[in-house]
């Protein structure tokens, strides 16, 4: 209640400021609105995508020169022999890297070979066309990765230790922890995957969820992280995915796929259905494990691009409802994003485990045929 | 779907593949693996201590029931035996009265003889002493009437006459 009145209050306030100031804030503004739009997309664009240094922000000083605060990463490179140099030769990609005779450039989170002057050849849509070394730098995205792994590592295991000392009972943060971990169990694998065979994707489900959901809330924290928004690591897990459904699967599951029917019709009359059939299980094999990857993938990137705009919003308005209003937007968003990142570390996780569910069925065959041709 | 292929990357991808399996191996031996043992354990211990207190109960059941059982034989036990005293008792007492009833009587029977006896010999003493009188009074009468012997005669047979004795 009180909350309310104390919104409205300063709504109200924001409006009649907004009244007296607007007009001279905009004689003010030099830059032009477009020149302001152009620098936050670019701005987003930039934050979506890794980079090769760890820089928590920057500006521009009296100089006019841009100054980066952060610290710079390690760069691995495979280019004729293993290279390895700090990022902060790239001066955030403003200089070329020279390395052992060899040239290289930081174009939008990527290195290119170049020559000495760094020049880039572009093709008729902007991308340039200069050879790529394979990359495995140490990027921000790794570090946070990292950095999550270490913070899973000590906070499981120091659970799994104080079950020892506290008489088979959680203690500290582990009984925030434990409930979900429990969740986890009853409600996603064994609820999916049953009884008999849950235990063996147990780790994988919790090592899944965990990191989604760590990662989805560094994400939200002003260090400016976007791994589970990077369509390589939600790849990445996919195909972890695919490849676990796929080498757990049961004599039922590949039956399931490619002799769906099974007894129930004769060979001839099989094959004309199968020649549709088949090819469509096969798809599915591979439609699933793309849903998830793109769906976490959108989800987080489309979070990030949505909370960004909204901060963007400020420059843009410059004024005293524009700025109070895209907060307070920014500010809600922020809330449901915390949901989404818990939401979609549960919806890969809870995913998975039906995939998983599917791979380790096994049904008695006189029954499942039944239903089989029932459905049909 | 080009924008997506040309941002993918593969360092990345190599990086995240290695560190998440590194990660999935180091959590299960250190994490997940003791952590689900020991919530095992602990809803195990839960169920059996649940079962034990279940046992217990029904035992305890028991218990209660044969308790209740042993009472009610006593009470039972104690009812018959009251109940055998007041019989014993009440015997008892028919038995003394029956026994003073025979004693009394014999002691009746006894007195009665006694006094039966006592009578006769005092109507015994009595027929004695009358005799004695008799033969005082008669010494008197005659010692009277024995100057007139007709008197003497007739005095004598009217006091036989009146003498008459059980």
């Amino acid at each position: 209640m009180r909350i309310h009145f104390l919104s409205k209050i300063l709504a109200l306030t924001a409006l009649f400021c907004s009244i007296g100031l607007s007009a001279k804030e905009n004689a003010q503004t030099e830059e032009t609105p477009q020149g302001t739009k152009a620098e936050i997309k670019a701005y987003i664009e930039h934050h979506l995508q890794d980079s090769h240094d760890f820089s928590l922000y920057s500006y521009t000083n009296d100089q006019g020169e841009h100054v980066y605060v952060g610290f710079p990463l390690p760069v691995i490179l495979w280019d004729d022999g293993l290279k390895i140099f700090s990022s902060s030769r790239f001066h955030h990609g403003e200089e070329v890297a020279e390395v052992d005779g060899n040239y290289y450039a930081l174009h939008h989170s990527k290195i290119y070979k170049t020559d000495a002057s760094g020049e880039l050849n572009m093709d008729a849509e902007g991308h340039p066309i200069n050879v790529k070394p394979l990359d495995l730098s140490i990027t921000k995205s790794v570090v946070m990765m990292l950095v999550t792994g270490l913070l899973l590592i000590w906070l499981f295991s120091s659970l799994a230790r104080s079950y020892a000392k506290n008489g088979g009972l959680p203690s500290g943060i582990g009984r925030f922890f434990e409930p979900i971990v429990l969740y986890i169990r009853d409600d996603i694998a064994i609820a999916n995957i049953g009884e008999k065979k849950y235990k063996r994707y147990m780790p994988f489900l919790l090592t899944v969820f965990f990191f989604i959901w760590f990662l989805n809330m560094f994400g939200l924290t002003p260090l400016g992280v976007n791994v589970t928004g990077n369509i390589a690591v939600t790849t990445a897990l996919a195909i972890l995915v695919f490849l676990l459904t796929n080498f757990t699967g049961t004599k039922d599951y590949w039956k399931h796929i490619f002799d769906p029917l099974g007894d129930g019709m004769p060979w001839y009359g099989k094959i004309v259905i199968y020649i549709i059939l088949v090819p469509i299980e096969i798809l599915g094999l591979f439609i699933k494990p793309f849903a998830l990857l793109i769906r976490l993938y959108a989800n987080m990137t489309a979070g990030h691009v949505v909370l960004m705009s909204l901060i963007g919003l400020i420059f843009i308005f410059k004024s005293w409802v524009g700025g109070p209003l895209s907060f307070g937007l920014s500010f809600a968003i922020s809330l449901i994003e915390v949901l989404v990142a818990l939401l979609q570390a549960y919806i890969f996780t809870m995913l998975a485990a039906l995939y998983f569910g599917f791979a380790a069925e096994e049904h008695d065959h006189g029954h499942g045929d039944e239903t089989e041709l029932a459905h049909l | 779907m080009e924008k997506l292929i040309n941002e993918f990357s593969f360092g990345l991808f190599f990086w995240q593949i290695f560190l998440f399996i590194l990660l999935l191996i180091l959590l299960r031996r250190f994490a997940w693996k003791p952590i689900l043992n020991a919530v095992n354990d602990r809803e195990e211990g839960i169920k059996n201590a649940l079962a034990a207190a279940e046992e217990a109960k029904k035992e305890m059941q028991n218990v209660t029931a044969d308790s209740e059982k042993l009472l009610q034989q006593a009470r039972a036990e104690r009812e018959s035996m009251l109940k055998e005293a007041r019989q014993i008792k009440e015997k008892m007492i028919a038995d003394a009265k029956e026994q003073a009833q025979v004693e009394g009587d014999k002691m009746i029977r006894a007195a009665q003889q006694s006094i039966e006896g006592e009578k006769k010999a005092a109507i015994a003493d009595i027929k004695n002493q009358v005799a004695s009188l008799s033969v005082e009074i008669a010494e008197k009468v005659l010692r009277e009437q024995l100057d007139n012997k007709d008197r003497q005669l007739k005095l004598v047979d009217s006091l036989v006459d009146d003498i008459k004795l059980r």
